[in-house]
């Protein structure tokens, strides 16, 4: 597939560097030229482009026109969510995931019919389940140690 | 009226000034503490510190009766989702939104804002008339992603000499006027033929703007023999 993705953090670049080594097509935005440097490997062979995702010409740019997906992961909720719609209803991309970090907003946009992901939901909802994990799995680990050694 | 004002920046800062002078309750949202006190200074207590894309920052301001809401902040995403958290979670009844980019205009539209205001599309639309190389000036944004617009039709287009219906227009657009070199405004039918120079006044969709400018502008193809 073709995917244009923007936002060339952690999660942008790692997702970049899945897709490109899977052999897919991959266009990946940024405002800041630097970040291609810091998070993509040498090996990347897919595009790189500098600029502003919510510029509908930058987005042509980046061949959001013949794209098959789209992603947004800058660190702006607004920006992504902009971008997103653009990709949607104005250059008709079928699929299309934005990435919101606060939940209310989040919610909205989903029920606007995009397709949206709240890390501060999803992360919260893995770290209670680590816990629960660690309280259920090892519970001796925590009940039988030196019971001096405990900060009251 | 009770109008929200997202983004406390110069342009903020005038309309709360405008709108509370004719009478109206003004709440202004600014998220930089500096710019909220300059407005509690001049302006009263009418100016709330915090990010007014947030739905819980709306609530508080009461958004749910507001009659209006305008997002005039100095970024177009910031806007948007303003307008839309007010629009969606609050139902005011009319948005309006500053943009900087003239081509956002059409996402903002779809999306449902009411209006939006650009300050580069309003210096353009002056000088557009001036710059003899702009073959297509936007005169006015109607409903239903209509506009009227006006096309000046070169000495090299593959249109002068035709009658208008053999010109292929794209669908929704339709020749409502032409004003020759002479400046003789005339109504056309389908059997006016168009000459170099006329300037075409038309209806399009947003959407076929290019399309038209093409058919009115576009030079014949080259032949090879």
């Amino acid at each position: 597939m073709k995917v244009v993705i923007m936002g060339c953090g952690r999660v942008g670049s790692q997702l970049a560097t899945t897709w490109d080594q899977e052999g897919h097509e991959v266009s990946i935005l940024d405002i800041n030229t630097h970040q291609f440097t810091r998070f993509l490997p040498e090996t990347f062979g897919g595009r790189k482009i500098t600029g502003n995702g919510i510029d509908q010409d930058t987005l042509r740019r980046a061949g959001i026109e013949q794209a098959d997906a789209f992603v947004a992961v800058t660190a702006g909720d607004n920006r992504n969510v902009m971008a997103c719609q653009i990709a949607k209803h104005i250059f008709g991309v079928d699929r299309v995931v934005c990435r919101i970090y606060d939940p209310i907003r989040e919610e909205m946009y989903r029920n606007l019919g995009l397709r949206t992901i709240s890390p501060t939901k999803v992360g919260a909802r893995l770290i209670i389940e680590a816990l629960d994990a660690e309280e259920t799995e090892t519970p001796a680990s925590h009940e039988s140690g030196d019971q001096t050694g405990t900060i009251g | 009226m009770y109008i929200i004002i997202v983004g406390g920046g110069k342009v903020g800062y005038y309309l709360a000034k405008e709108l509370v002078e004719a009478n109206n309750e003004v709440l202004v949202i600014e998220l930089n503490p500096t710019k909220c006190s300059e407005i509690a200074e001049t302006l009263g207590d009418i100016v709330l510190r915090g990010d007014g894309c947030e739905v819980a920052v709306q609530e508080q301001v009461g958004t749910g009766r507001a009659d209006l809401l305008l997002a005039v902040t100095g970024d177009d995403e910031d806007n948007l989702v303003a307008c839309q958290v007010a629009r969606h979670i609050f139902n005011v009844p009319r948005t309006v939104a500053r943009i900087n980019n003239p081509k956002n205009e059409l996402i903002f539209r779809k999306l449902g804002i009411d209006l939006t205001v650009s300050a580069t599309s309003a210096i353009m639309a002056h000088i557009e008339q001036e710059l003899p190389s702009h073959p297509l000036i936007s005169l006015l944004h109607l409903r239903h992603g209509l506009e009227i617009v006006e096309v000046k039709v070169p000495e090299e287009a593959a249109a002068v000499g035709r009658a208008i219906k053999d010109v292929a227009l794209p669908n929704q657009s339709i020749i409502w006027g032409i004003v020759d070199t002479e400046g003789n405004p005339k109504a056309p039918t389908a059997d006016t033929v168009l000459h170099a120079g006329d300037e075409v006044v038309a209806v399009t969709l947003q959407a076929s703007e290019e399309a038209l400018r093409s058919a009115l502008t576009s030079p014949a193809p080259q032949r090879s023999f």
